[in-house]
């Protein structure tokens, strides 16, 4: 499979099973209004994701098509990173924050990769880019009415960064098949002054803990995405032929 | 008979959206492009937004409308390139709308941008035409609507916001 490949799926892959996490919420947000502020959130990631397999099933060719990509995949073969696959906990804080990680990463990633050579993924993401800044400004928002709210809410969002930093330098680092197509070092500059500025006016502390979770986006994941896959992937496997 | 271009763009003028049927495709402005070839006919659509579902119910209905007017072939394409903007929407939808109880999208907007907690935008009540409204949510019925309410006459209204 050739780089530019593995890039399209990588990303396809991010949107999806962020998408995925995301929806688990539907009908259980802590108020409506949120709740279908995540859900639609969810809904822009899957459309995201929907482009580009379609785009990289075009290049794969042969019977290759879109739900082969997200259905007929095993785990080592999802090239997503740790971040997205982490579980909601049932907890919101930890829910938004993560939100806000990824939004923050794809919001400058798309801002880059709508000028890239192939002309689809720079269409794709020049649309995302449009839905990806109202993701971040909502997360940006909530993260410091969390953080910056009740001793209940703000104790939760500092459990939160303590169980998600360890996931954010694998987002900021590129895989082999990433290099050559982003400015990797403005992306993490502009990830970090945002990431900076966000948590310090929600009043939580960057965590000094250094250590690290790296794997996803070569295909080693956490268990958790084998749990987001038999849910998700159970439906088309049994019934492959199985039309809507 | 020779099928024109002028006759397709007509036809499609019959598809609407299925989420808000008083707007057909040409007053969405998501029709890009049409070309006709003898007994063929391609169109072009883009979607509003990426995960907006009734793309494909608007591409089945485009081909059945262009199949009954006589075409043997046709091919309904997706572009997105450039991005659909509400800018595109016609000013006839936009009073089919207001007309419908929905709010149409205002000129100027301020949702593409990341300041944070700012003013919810300004938004006339299609019913009794107050600017004294306020936002519920930032999301109404679909992806593409806020729910406000008018403080004036105290209808809540959904808003087809900019984008």
């Amino acid at each position: 499979m050739t780089h530019r490949i593995k890039h399209i799926l990588h990303l396809a892959d991010n949107a999806l099973i962020l998408g995925h996490r995301n929806s688990e919420w539907c009908g259980h947000g802590p108020v409506l209004e949120q709740d279908i502020a995540l859900t639609n959130i969810s809904l822009d990631l899957i459309g995201q994701a929907r482009s580009f397999y379609q785009h990289a099933a075009i290049l794969l060719g042969e019977d290759y098509n879109e739900d082969k990509l997200a259905y007929f995949r095993d785990p080592h073969e999802f090239l997503n990173c740790l971040m997205v696959e982490q579980p909601n906990e049932e907890d919101w804080g930890l829910t938004i924050l993560r939100q806000f990680f990824v939004s923050n990463y794809q919001y400058h990633l798309y801002q880059q990769l709508q000028h890239h050579p192939d002309e689809q993924v720079a269409a794709i993401s020049a649309k995302a880019l449009k839905e990806v800044t109202y993701h971040l400004r909502w997360s940006s928002e909530w993260v410091i009415r969390l953080g910056d709210g009740t001793e209940e809410s703000n104790g939760r969002m500092h459990n939160a960064l303590q169980q998600l930093w360890p996931y954010t330098t694998e987002i900021l680092t590129p895989a082999d098949y990433e290099t050559g197509f982003i400015d990797f070092s403005l992306l993490q500059e502009q990830w970090r002054q945002k990431t900076t500025a966000v948590l310090a006016e929600a009043t939580l502390a960057i965590p000094a803990n250094e250590t690290q979770q790296t794997g996803g986006k070569s295909g080693n994941h956490t268990v958790h995405l084998n749990d987001i896959l038999a849910v998700m992937q159970t439906l088309p496997r049994t019934h492959p032929d199985a039309i809507w | 008979m020779v099928i024109s271009t002028q006759q397709v763009w007509e036809a499609l003028a019959h598809v609407t959206d299925p989420e808000i049927p008083v707007l057909s495709i040409i007053d969405l402005g998501i029709v890009r492009n049409v070309t006709v070839n003898g007994k063929e006919a391609v169109v072009t659509i883009t979607p509003t937004y990426t995960g907006c579902p009734a793309m494909d119910v608007i591409g089945a209905t485009i081909k059945m409308e262009l199949l009954a007017l006589g075409f043997d072939t046709v091919t309904v394409n997706q572009v997105l390139s450039p991005a659909w903007t509400t800018d595109w929407m016609s000013e006839e939808g936009k009073a089919k709308l207001k007309a419908y109880g929905i709010a149409p999208p205002n000129h100027k907007q301020q949702v593409c941008s990341l300041e944070l907690f700012t003013p919810h935008e300004a938004v006339q009540c299609p019913h009794c035409n107050a600017y004294h409204t306020h936002r519920i949510s930032e999301f109404g019925s679909t992806a593409c609507k806020a729910l406000y309410q008018c403080d004036e006459c105290k209808e809540v209204f959904d808003y087809f916001k900019c984008y």
